[in-house]
């Protein structure tokens, strides 16, 4: 047993209680996501189907002109295994219209772009739904920062933001999700031939197993070596984590008067709910 | 004093709303109600059941002397009934408190001041709180009780006093978050520390130990409820499972704190005054 492994039915137990709490109390009873074929994208919607009925669900594919039609394919399993409502928005003409006029070809702003642009139109697709934007990252993507800011890591709450990506898996495969989804090779899908894995240097077996010891049980860098992380791949990854902690606040905004927000002005989201 | 006649307790393991105190209000009142139609003599809600936990700034805005508006109602309603409900208390001094009022026949018999404030990890009791300073015992028709707001139960000072002076219950209001999901632990691993302690408790102090806790979510926290009766030999009695908002009803006879006094006389060998004169030894040797 990994000591990352979860206890799956309490934490699926758990997520659908989130889910309901967390938007029936701010009226909504809807939610809607992008749907990228990826096992993220798929948890958060079977976790929504079962919280709120598939009905009251909306997976928005969302592909760019260059976007691996395998992505689409297992996306429409998606939809079909959970029976939610669904949508198709071809986000090429919005991305180019942008890109071809700012002549953008750096894959890594291309791929921010597109992920950006997805964004408005969840958020867009939000209003005429009546639901809110569910998020879809990770615990383990959102500590490395493998992530667009305002883009995919953009939600109005996410149901996965404490789950490693192995225990993504776990819950994902304890939901039935289809083995297409669930055996793939993760990828953001930004250009051809993408995946996580080459992209990031190292597996989300060895990221999980480093980032549970290091921020869930606080090691120290002399007790990670001791477990046998080797020295270069801690030092990376704990860079990584503080590089990126930007993506995970607020804006910085400087602390002028007696009571600056969320500083000293300090309320849940719940406040009144 | 004579033994108090057994009786039942019903503990609510309720939803309450942030800083929405009419709605709580509504919700005390509704429990009072079933709690005196199922036949429950006593009504115990958990931690901060008037005003919801996460308060942050909050906190004064929903502050009430101990003679404010809603707790008169309460204790009004409060006849033929022992009822235990948390609030935050603003004292004549202006200071807070994570405060815990016992009502009983319609008077105030007595408000427990948490004393450990919780301010670590998740939590930030002392940024808006003050600290209570004493364990006082309550002398209830139903017997001696002893109030332990959550983390006061996770300190050995506080049950172990009221244990020397002799009580029949401890009251363990709380407002625990459900945290720990490994696949190593039996179910939540928060509900399984609670049990223990609980257990413990009881066993050490040959106490009734009553724990009520909330449920519903703040902000992605997720309260665990599993509220629970520990009996005076530690053996867990009555347990409500689950996350669900739900009431514990338990048949408590204060007898078996002393059958249990006479089977192991823990509290007869207890030797408080050489605690008292270890501390100053330690306290003289410690600079």
């Amino acid at each position: 047993m990994s000591p990352l492994d979860i206890q799956v039915e309490l934490v699926e137990d758990l997520l659908l209680r989130f889910l309901r709490k967390e938007t029936g109390k701010f009226g909504f009873s809807r939610v809607l996501l992008g749907l990228s074929g990826g096992v993220d994208s798929a948890l958060a919607a079977a976790l929504a189907a079962r919280a709120f009925g598939a009905q009251n669900v909306l997976g928005v594919m969302l592909p760019y002109r260059t976007s691996n039609p395998d992505s689409e394919g297992d996306a429409r399993l998606v939809i079909e295994a959970l029976g939610i409502e669904s949508k198709r928005i071809d986000i090429s003409a919005m991305a180019d219209g942008y890109l071809d006029a700012a002549n953008v070809s750096d894959p890594l702003r291309r791929g921010n772009v597109m992920a950006r642009c997805r964004m408005i139109v969840l958020y867009d697709e939000s209003v005429e739904f009546a639901g809110l934007v569910l998020g879809t990252s990770n615990k383990t993507e959102a500590l490395l920062g493998y992530s667009t800011q305002f883009g995919d890591s953009a939600s109005a709450l996410n149901p996965l933001g404490d789950l490693y990506k192995h225990q993504v898996f776990q819950l994902a495969k304890h939901l039935g999700l289809p083995d297409a989804v669930l055996d793939k090779e993760p990828s953001a899908d930004l250009f051809m031939g993408q995946t996580d894995e080459a992209e990031l240097g190292f597996s989300y077996a060895e990221a999980d197993a480093l980032l549970f010891a290091m921020v869930d049980e606080r090691r120290s860098v002399e007790e990670l070596l001791a477990m046998g992380f080797e020295e270069a791949f801690v030092l990376d990854i704990a860079h990584r984590i503080a590089q990126n902690q930007y993506k995970r606040l607020p804006p910085i905004i400087p602390k002028l008067s007696n009571r600056t927000l969320n500083h000293d002005f300090r309320y849940l989201r719940s406040w009144g709910h | 004093m004579k033994t108090p006649a057994p009786f039942q307790v019903s503990l609510a393991q309720i939803e309450p709303t942030l800083g929405n105190l009419d709605a709580n209000l509504a919700l005390h009142q509704s429990e009072i109600k079933a709690a005196r139609a199922a036949g429950s003599e006593m009504l115990l809600f958990p931690e901060l059941s008037l005003t919801g936990y996460y308060l942050k700034d909050q906190t004064p805005e929903v502050a009430l002397a101990r003679d404010g508006a809603e707790l008169e109602v309460l204790r009004e309603a409060s006849g033929g009934l022992t009822l235990g409900l948390g609030f935050v208390e603003r004292a004549p001094d202006g200071r807070l408190y994570n405060a815990y009022a016992i009502f009983e026949d319609g008077e105030l018999l007595h408000v427990h001041r948490k004393v450990h404030l919780v301010t670590y990890g998740m939590f930030e009791e002392s940024r808006d709180l003050a600290a209570g300073d004493q364990f006082c015992v309550v002398e209830s028709r139903h017997g001696h009780l002893g109030v332990l707001i959550c983390e006061d139960m996770w300190h050995a000072a506080g049950a172990w006093l009221y244990f020397l002076a002799g009580v029949d219950m401890l009251l363990v209001p709380s407002a625990g978050p459900g945290r720990g999901v490994a696949a190593s632990d039996p179910g939540l691993a928060s509900v399984e520390t609670w049990r223990a302690l609980l257990a413990n408790a009881s066993t050490l102090y040959q106490t009734w130990s009553l724990y009520v806790n909330r449920t519903g979510v703040e902000d992605g926290v997720i309260f665990g409820g599993a509220s629970r009766i520990a009996n005076p030999q530690g053996r867990e009695v009555a347990v409500l499972e689950g996350l669900d908002p739900g009431h514990l009803t338990c048949r408590i006879d204060c007898g078996e704190n002393e059958r249990a006094r006479m089977q192991a006389p823990l509290r007869r060998d207890e030797k408080p005054w050489m605690v008292l004169a270890e501390l100053q030894r330690i306290e003289a040797n410690r600079r």
